[in-house]
């Protein structure tokens, strides 16, 4: 059974290489063969999950040793796999959202004359983001952590004649390389530490190591979290990343590889656990993105711009959970693949709504659409009523819990803090969504004529827009529902088959560890709060929007909402600090280089080439001049041989 | 008495010796210091004698006459044709042109006389043996022994030596000529063409005393004309000058007649 | 008189010859001078073979004589060569070994 683990990285690594390679001749059935392939490495990972089920929790985890890729004496690096109940998770999620995103995409791309490109790359983000999660030590899991860095770096810029999508793809990329770093630092230090990278020894010797030891590993592997899930201070990537086609954003920008992050943190638990300096860090950045990530969500107009919000927002509950340590892992990750669920819904409807509309992402110039639109309405629907945690969707299940585990810390002052910012999120999030909704659906039609493509570069490619003429709102093709509903039921029904009898913990139990949460208050009083909460936000948004007639142009707003627009300053932030910063580093360093360091070569080089200049003066051509030189010389020679023969 | 011979030559050799050696070193220094390079030659020819007759007192006969023919006769005449060819008269400045460049030759040659001096006065022989026994069957004869047994090889290099110099002294004075020598005729008609020089040169001057080519012949205005000397003359700088000479010299004789003739000066005349 | 005084005459006699070589301009005057001092060293070893009583002094001799011959001829047409080429025959004036 563990030789199919392979199958499951190798079909659309497989696809990846066909798709690339095969050029124009696989333009008809590229797109089936990418999702066949896709939809192989699911069918292969259920088979998997079936076994698995059939076993004790204890036997469930499976390895596949492929290959010695760097044996020396001292380093072994193995190419090996292991499957178990965490990877399984995740490699169930990557596959299905993936086959149905793949799906969505024959139809969303059909226009696209690089559609069996844009397959190609979707393959091998799925080969490099299974390969992430199946690998057995931190060097593999590095080599797929870059892999999906790639990938995203290749679809958010896919439409690289659009200058702004040229440019999010290169931001995505450089921000992602400073995470990166402290993934390869953290791998450098586990490899002094413990002298293997390999899952297994390092977690196993963790309680042998130096806590401070532990704590610099951690927060190197928290960088490298930042960095991928998009978390305080490395978040400003994901914004621009919306520039990608939209099942990009649904796959790789929301449901899956930003939650990278979160998975190297619980399956590095056992780091964690021993480094409570590091966990406090992380619950931090966890709930300062949280709150970020729904501030900018509800300033946003541009609907994928909101939900990007959003999804950093809903990270950022997952790195809060994982921050708590063996109460919240379970959690984290459980919010993750109900996320994964809703989330990928909730961009495919926004997707669809942009399909719609003439690739119009303002939402204040849509309205009314759900008449137009009845399955996108009513799938969309229901991932927001996950999303803002309602019971009994799948969002309540699992944000629920989070804001529990929240308010279970060892202290009571952290526990209010965090158990507060946590239930604050919940109520923002559900203004936000609500205001996405009524944006979208409700309200009167605010509709506008097309833009001109030659002034407006945001206008995705290979779709006919006739410039001046006006939306005609019609419901998506089947490629594309299908999906949508499928996705919507997850949204629906997966947090009550995860939560009910915590069945999704016990699954986990043996990974990740649990210990039941002891909030400083009582867990009904927290869910009803949790419940008042989001209705007070629900209902904050309806009086805002759903009551009063929405101006097509954004007011000038509140100082926040203008900061929000802008993303908190993050780019200013960055500019000011890192750009200016690094350029004045430079330019001083540039100085220095040339004052000191060729000063002292020139200098070297000028006073060997005046003593030159002088020495050459004895050349003066004359044979007489060097007639004497060898006659002094033969007398010195002389003189020697009477002074060596006189001693 | 045997030791004090094995030291000592006889007196005869000894004054020869003081007299020639100092006339030898005298015309070494001549040598060096002489303006002209055929005096220079002429008294380095009288040194190479001196030492003929030196090798002869030490008993080399066949070197000195060897000395004295291929020397004095052969390589000097040799340096006197060049001499001649580069120019007799033409004398050297000896002022220095490079800057302490006498100085440091004299620096130099002094303290390696010194050194020798000092060396050879440091390692001189105990005694010397003489060349009675090796001269025993003559000179000549010990000397063709030694070279043809002993240095048979290198002698025989040394004619292959001497073939090569002659190659290459050949090699080096030839000029290949690369173009037809033009004729008379031709000759002729550039100068048509060219339009000067149509007469022959004009003869070199020829003035009472001087009947040389190398004085320019004088334009009616009494200026010289470079024309008149021999090209090589002229490019080696060596005409002779007599424009203001001579005419001083005719102004002089017109002065001579005229007193013997009593004849009153013509400004004298004139009052 | 001690016959060393034969070898003192040919240090002095090489020495000058030396100094010539190096103060002197005309190319034909510095080669006289360099056959001054060969033959200084002939003087040199003709005493020396009288010293020794062998001949094998003179026969280095009559070489150096050989070789001097040989040098003269190649010495003295490169003279001539220069001078035509150059109309003087001053070593000073061959003076492009600088730079």
């Amino acid at each position: 059974m563990e030789n199919l683990i392979a199958l499951l990285v190798a079909a659309p690594l497989l696809g990846a290489a066909v798709l690339l390679c095969g050029g124009r001749r696989l333009d008809r059935t590229g797109h089936w063969i990418g999702t066949v392939l896709a939809a192989v490495s699911f069918v292969v990972g259920a088979v998997l999950f079936v076994d698995m089920l059939g076993k004790g929790p204890e036997e469930r985890t499976l390895t596949q040793h492929l290959f010695s890729w760097i044996p020396v004496e001292g380093f072994q690096a193995d190419v090996a796999f292991q499957l178990d109940q965490l990877s399984m998770t995740f490699v169930l999620l990557i596959t299905g959202v993936g086959s149905l995103i793949h799906l969505y995409s024959i139809g969303y791309m059909e226009h696209d004359e690089r559609r069996r490109r844009f397959f190609g790359y979707l393959n091998l983000f799925l080969a490099a983001m299974l390969l992430l999660v199946l690998a057995d030590n931190y060097l593999l899991l590095y080599v797929g952590w870059e892999g999906v860095g790639l990938a995203s770096y290749l679809l958010i810029g896919f439409w690289q004649h659009k200058p702004s999508a040229a440019t999010a793809a290169k931001k995505a990329f450089l921000v992602n390389r400073v995470g990166d770093m402290g993934l390869s630092i953290a791998i450098m230090l586990m490899f002094t530490t413990f002298g293997t990278f390999a899952f297994g020894p390092v977690l196993e010797s963790t309680d042998k190591t130096s806590e401070g030891m532990l704590t610099a590993i951690a927060l190197m592997l928290l960088l490298a979290a930042c960095g991928k899930s998009a978390q305080v201070p490395l978040q400003s990537w994901l914004g621009d990343a919306m520039e990608g086609p939209t099942p990009v954003s649904a796959l790789i920008h929301a449901a899956t590889m930003v939650t990278a992050g979160v998975y190297l943190i619980t399956r590095s638990g056992a780091i964690f656990n021993g480094a409570p300096d590091a966990q406090l860090a992380v619950v931090v950045v966890g709930a300062v993105t949280l709150l970020f990530g729904a501030i900018v969500g509800c300033a946003k107009d541009d609907i994928k711009k909101a939900l990007a919000g959003s999804t950093m927002s809903q990270i950022g509950y997952m790195i809060l959970a994982a921050g708590l340590g063996p109460v919240g892992y379970a959690f984290a990750i459980m919010h993750l693949v109900t996320h994964g669920f809703f989330k990928a819904g909730l961009f495919l409807g926004a997707g669809s709504v942009m399909h719609g509309m003439n690739d119009e992402v303002d939402m204040r110039k849509y309205g009314g659409l759900r008449k137009y639109m009845p399955v996108t309405f009513v799938t969309f629907g229901l991932g927001y009523l996950a999303i803002i945690g309602l019971p009994p969707f799948s969002g309540f299940w699992s944000k629920d819990k989070i804001i529990e585990a929240a308010f279970a810390q060892q202290s009571d002052l952290r526990s209010w803090i965090f158990g507060g910012v946590a239930l604050l999120g919940a109520g923002i999030t559900a203004y936000y969504m609500t205001r996405v909704m009524i944006l979208t659906f409700f309200g009167e039609k605010r509709w506008q004529p097309a833009p001109d493509p030659d002034t407006a570069p945001s206008v995705e490619p290979g779709i006919e827009v006739h410039p001046g003429e006006m939306p005609h709102p019609h419901e998506a093709p089947k490629s594309m529902t299908i999906p949508m509903i499928v996705l919507a039921f997850g949204s629906v029904f997966a947090g009550a088959v995860f939560g009910i009898g915590e069945r999704f913990v016990h699954w986990l139990e043996p990974v990740t560890s649990f210990e039941h949460p002891h909030p400083v208050v009582g867990v009904p009083v927290i869910t009803t709060a949790t419940i008042v909460v989001l209705l007070l936000g629900v209902g904050l948004a309806y009086l805002q929007y759903g009551r009063r007639p929405v101006p097509v142009v954004a007011p000038r707003g509140s100082l926040l909402t203008r900061a929000a627009r802008r993303d908190l300053l993050q780019d200013d932030f960055n500019h000011v600090v890192l750009v200016r910063g690094g350029e004045h580093l430079t330019r001083s360093l540039v100085y220095l280089d040339h004052s000191l360091v060729d000063g002292v070569v020139n200098g070297t080089a000028a006073s060997v080439g005046g003593l030159s200049g002088r020495l050459r003066r004895l050349q003066n051509g004359y044979a007489r001049s060097y007639a004497v030189s060898m006659f002094g010389g033969a007398a010195l020679l002389v003189a020697a041989t009477l002074l060596m023969r006189a001693v | 008495m045997t030791q004090l011979a094995a030291y000592t030559t006889s007196t005869g050799e000894a004054l020869q010796f003081w007299v020639l050696g100092t006339v030898a070193v005298i015309g070494a220094l001549c040598t060096v210091f002489m303006k002209k390079a055929v005096h220079s030659a002429l008294c380095l020819a009288g040194t190479m004698i001196i030492l003929a007759v030196f090798y002869l007192a030490n008993g080399a006969y066949f070197l000195g006459i060897v000395q004295i023919v291929v020397y004095t006769g052969a390589i000097m005449m040799l340096f006197l044709f060049v001499v001649m060819l580069v120019g007799v008269t033409a004398a050297d400045s000896l002022r220095e042109t490079i800057k302490g460049q006498r100085w440091l030759a004299a620096l130099c040659g002094l303290g390696f006389a010194v050194l020798l001096v000092g060396g050879i006065g440091n390692a001189s022989l105990k005694e010397f043996n003489g060349l009675g026994q090796a001269n025993s069957a003559g000179n000549v004869q010990g000397l063709a022994e030694l070279l043809f047994t002993k240095y048979v090889f290198a002698f025989e290099l040394t004619g292959a030596l001497l073939i090569t110099a002659a190659v290459g002294a050949m090699v080096l004075t030839h000029r290949e000529r690369t173009e037809r020598a033009r004729t008379q005729r031709e000759l002729s008609e550039q100068r048509v063409r060219e339009g000067k020089h149509l007469p022959p040169l004009p003869a070199p001057g020829v003035y009472a005393r001087h009947n040389a080519v190398d004085i320019a012949g004088l334009l009616p205005d009494g200026t010289p004309s470079e024309l008149t000397v021999n090209k090589t003359l002229r490019s080696r700088g060596q005409i002779r000058d007599v424009s203001t000479e001579a005419l001083n010299d005719l102004k002089a004789l017109e002065q001579r007649a005229e007193d013997r003739l009593e004849r009153p000066r013509p400004e004298e005349a004139s009052k | 008189m001690n016959p060393v005084n034969y070898l003192y005459l040919a240090a002095l006699l090489f020495a000058i010859g030396a100094t010539g070589v190096l103060i002197r301009r005309n190319a034909i005057v510095v080669f006289m001078c360099i056959e001054l001092m060969l033959n200084a060293c002939n003087l040199a070893l003709v005493a020396f073979s009288r010293m020794h009583g062998n001949l094998d002094g003179q026969i280095i001799a009559f070489f150096t004589m050989v070789v001097a011959a040989a040098e003269v001829v190649v010495g003295l047409a490169i003279i001539v060569s220069l001078f035509r080429s150059r109309h003087s025959a001053s070593v000073d004036d061959a003076s492009l070994m600088k730079l």
